[in-house]
């Protein structure tokens, strides 16, 4: 190597001083002026609203399709002689229009407004991008129609028909994909900040495995790997990574401080792109396929806890000592709690990919509260998060009513506890007496039946609560400009989540 | 980070390596396995029985696999007489091993409950043969007629689940899922499948059993 003597001119040191540089960057003091801001927000502001009261809608119609699916296990024989209500078909309808209507709508939605903002450059191909969403919106509801009717590809998460929907969802996606790599490349910013890493990387991930996930050339135990690289995929790939990128985005940008650290935001990353993607085999523990690959999925799920505590510690350092700052911003209190629930499903799956617990908790609902625990109480209540930020801010209103969103808090919030809290006791119990060869079978639903009807009991809180939230939107939505002078628009200083007459 | 190809290439090693781990390896290995002697293809009956399974999404309560002995007690709860091993599976496209059991495991339901007729009455009505069940009833795989016609098989209901007036009619569907139902049976041994025994079985777990 050609060394001069100055040590700053080394190419190790300017290796060494260029990560410095970015691990002490501190993006509060990246300053763009509020009319910069709104000029960036305006460019993805069509494909954002119209991702928005597209995934509202699917919120609904999701919900509604979940309440079904739980009180049939209370009522068997309710709507029984409906065949496009049986069980078997209501339930993964369910699944696919909260996963790929909701949840996925909402996020192209959040991914499609943060790009902007995150490479301060106005949003390329916006037209791409809500055609993508129009496209990707069509494919899901073909799909679940079909479902409904008795159409499916037969794989959980992957129910979708192979020939009229999934082509849509894929060409819908990869234009949503487009648009976003377009504004990365056009990007007027150096630094890539950690969410544009989680965003921008979800989009080429959600490609490869659903195009793998789908291709119809597989058999038995080659089917049942591919089913659960996909089914866990999906959600370590899309649905985390996503909602994580928007969890990193908020949280600092609402308590006004940058993000702890550079470091574990790196190690967070690349730790869950690299062990994360890995972990489906742990779905068919003691099942017919390699045992190697049971094993090799168990140590990628135990190693899962180096990403998920380091960017626990990350999320926790950033809010530590301003969570009172949640009794402000209900947008801070969904995304708070959101994050915290990234970490406990994530500790959960991890004690549920071991074999000790697997061997009770496999097949039974505990399944089901794990589940819920990841898609609503982290991914759902992230995106509600995302929508009570976002929303205003495009639309240039407060939200009329405090009431409402401490109603839908309260009721989603309250809802989802007893959800988990009482089918993963019911399955604890289930699962016990089915791993006992003496107690008959019988035992072991009706050890779950009481559990059942609670989580009905839940279903209706929460979607009670949905209700509320939608509305709350249409109201933002139609009221008119004329009757809200307050200035600034965008937030209340007065806490939103408990009454506190003094503040107003 | 600062360049989006760090980012991008990055992304697409780690997906890519999982899916050559989990998914193109195992694939090359697992495409040898041959079937069992004693297992055969599906008729075209059970095969349209199987379609009507993964329509009406059986599989969402019902598993289809015997997991391993060593730390489970499928076997001793009598759903197999040995954990369920890969080349029980090649005829079945997709899998339906399932993640739930809601109700029991099916792989062997053939061999446990072989009578056609108390499976029948069995999916029009769950709770006419067992009462504690929350399986869902499945009425329209039969047709509700006032007479049966002659080619017609009549499905014998007790007095306390069958409709007021008229017969209930066993359809195409129902007797080809029955039929499915009763193919299910994976009780043959498997002890000389040498091939593949490496790459292809749940070790320990059959080691166990024998």
């Amino acid at each position: 190597m050609a060394v001069e003597n100055s040590p700053a001119s080394r190419p190790e040191n300017a290796v060494e001083n260029a990560t410095r540089r970015d691990s002490v960057i501190d993006h509060s003091k990246i300053r763009a002026n509020v009319a910069q801001i709104a000029l960036l927000d305006r460019s993805s502001r069509f494909p954002v609203l119209l991702g928005f009261a597209l995934a509202l809608i699917w919120l609904l119609e999701g919900t509604l399709l979940g309440d079904i699916a739980s009180f049939k296990f209370d009522f068997p024989d309710f709507l029984g002689s409906q065949e496009y209500l049986t069980f078997g078909r209501v339930r993964p309808a369910h699944l696919n229009a909260m996963v790929y209507g909701w949840a996925s709508t909402a996020m192209f939605a959040v991914s499609l407004w943060m790009m902007p903002r995150l490479c301060r450059t106005p949003l390329q191909w916006p037209g791409l991008a809500t055609g993508g969403i129009i496209v990707w919106n069509i494919g899901v509801y073909i799909g679940i129609i079909l479902l409904m009717a008795g159409v499916t590809d037969g794989l959980e998460w992957l129910e979708l028909d192979n020939v009229m929907a999934d082509p849509l969802l894929v060409i819908g996606a990869a234009m949503v994909g487009a648009s976003i790599w377009k504004t990365l490349a056009a990007r007027n910013v150096e630094h890539l900040y950690v969410s544009v890493w989680y965003v921008a990387a979800s989009y080429p991930w959600i490609a490869i495995i659903f195009i793998a996930g789908n291709l119809p050339i597989y058999t038995g135990s080659e089917s049942a790997a591919i089913n659960w690289f996909y089914g866990h995929n999906a959600l370590g790939l899309w649905l985390t990574t996503i909602n994580l990128g928007l969890i990193y985005y908020l949280l600092p940008k609402i308590v006004g401080r940058p993000i702890y650290s550079y470091w574990l935001s790196l190690i967070g990353f690349w730790g869950l792109a690299l062990f994360y993607s890995l972990n489906g085999m742990h779905h068919l523990i003691g099942g017919p396929i390699p045992s190697w690959m049971i094993a090799t999925s168990i140590t990628a799920s135990i190693l899962m806890v180096i990403p998920v505590v380091a960017v626990g510690i990350n999320q926790h350092m950033t809010i530590a000592g301003r969570f009172g700052a949640m009794r402000y911003s209900p947008a801070l209190t969904f995304l708070v709690l959101a994050a915290m629930s990234y970490t406990a499903v994530s500790l959960q799956g991890i004690l549920t990919a071991l074999v000790n617990v697997n061997r009770v908790t496999h097949f039974t609902h505990w399944t089901i509260a794990h589940s819920h625990l990841g898609l609503y109480m982290f991914v759902t209540l992230s995106l509600f998060g995302g929508i009570y930020y976002i929303l205003p801010r495009l639309i240039g209103r407060e939200w009329p009513s405090a009431n409402m969103i401490r109603a839908h808090f309260l009721l989603v919030g309250l809802g989802m506890v007893i959800y988990v809290v009482a089918l993963g006791s019911g399955g604890v119990m289930q699962g016990l007496s089915m791993l006992d060869p003496a107690i008959p079978f019988e035992a072991s639903v009706e050890a779950a039946k009481p559990w059942l009807l609670t989580r009905s009991f839940a279903a209706v809180l929460i979607s009670i609560g949905h209700v509320i939230f939608a509305a709350h939107a249409l109201m933002l939505v139609l009221r008119g400009r004329s009757s809200v002078p307050e200035d600034p628009p965008f937030f209340f200083v007065r806490p939103v989540l408990v009454r506190n007459d003094k503040v107003r | 980070m600062t360049r989006a190809i760090i980012l991008f290439l990055g992304a697409m090693a780690t997906v890519l390596f999982a899916l050559v781990v989990l998914i193109i390896l195992p694939n090359a290995m697992m495409s040898q396995l041959e079937a069992p002697p004693d297992l055969k293809p599906y008729t075209q009956e059970e095969l349209l029985g199987r379609q009507v399974y993964i329509d009406n999404g059986c599989v969402y309560c019902h598993s289809q696999q015997v997991r391993d002995p060593s730390f489970t007690t499928d076997v001793a709860r009598g759903w197999g007489s040995r954990p369920s091993v890969p080349a029980d599976y090649v005829f079945d496209k997709p899998h339906l091993m399932g993640t739930m059991r809601t109700g029991p495991d099916l792989i062997n339901v053939g061999a446990r409950l072989p009578d056609a007729q108390w499976h029948l009455l069995h999916l029009y009505q769950p709770r006419a043969l067992v009462p504690w069940s929350i399986m869902p009833p499945y009425p329209f795989l039969f047709e509700h007629k006032e007479t049966a016609a002659p080619d017609d098989t009549v499905l014998t209901i007790p007095q306390s689940h069958a409709p007021k007036s008229g017969v209930v009619v066993v359809t195409d569907e129902a007797r080809a899922l029955v039929a499915y139902l009763l193919a299910l049976k994976r009780d043959y041994p498997v002890n000389n499948q040498a091939p593949t025994q490496a790459e292809g079985e749940t070790g320990e777990g059959e080691g166990a059993n024998k």
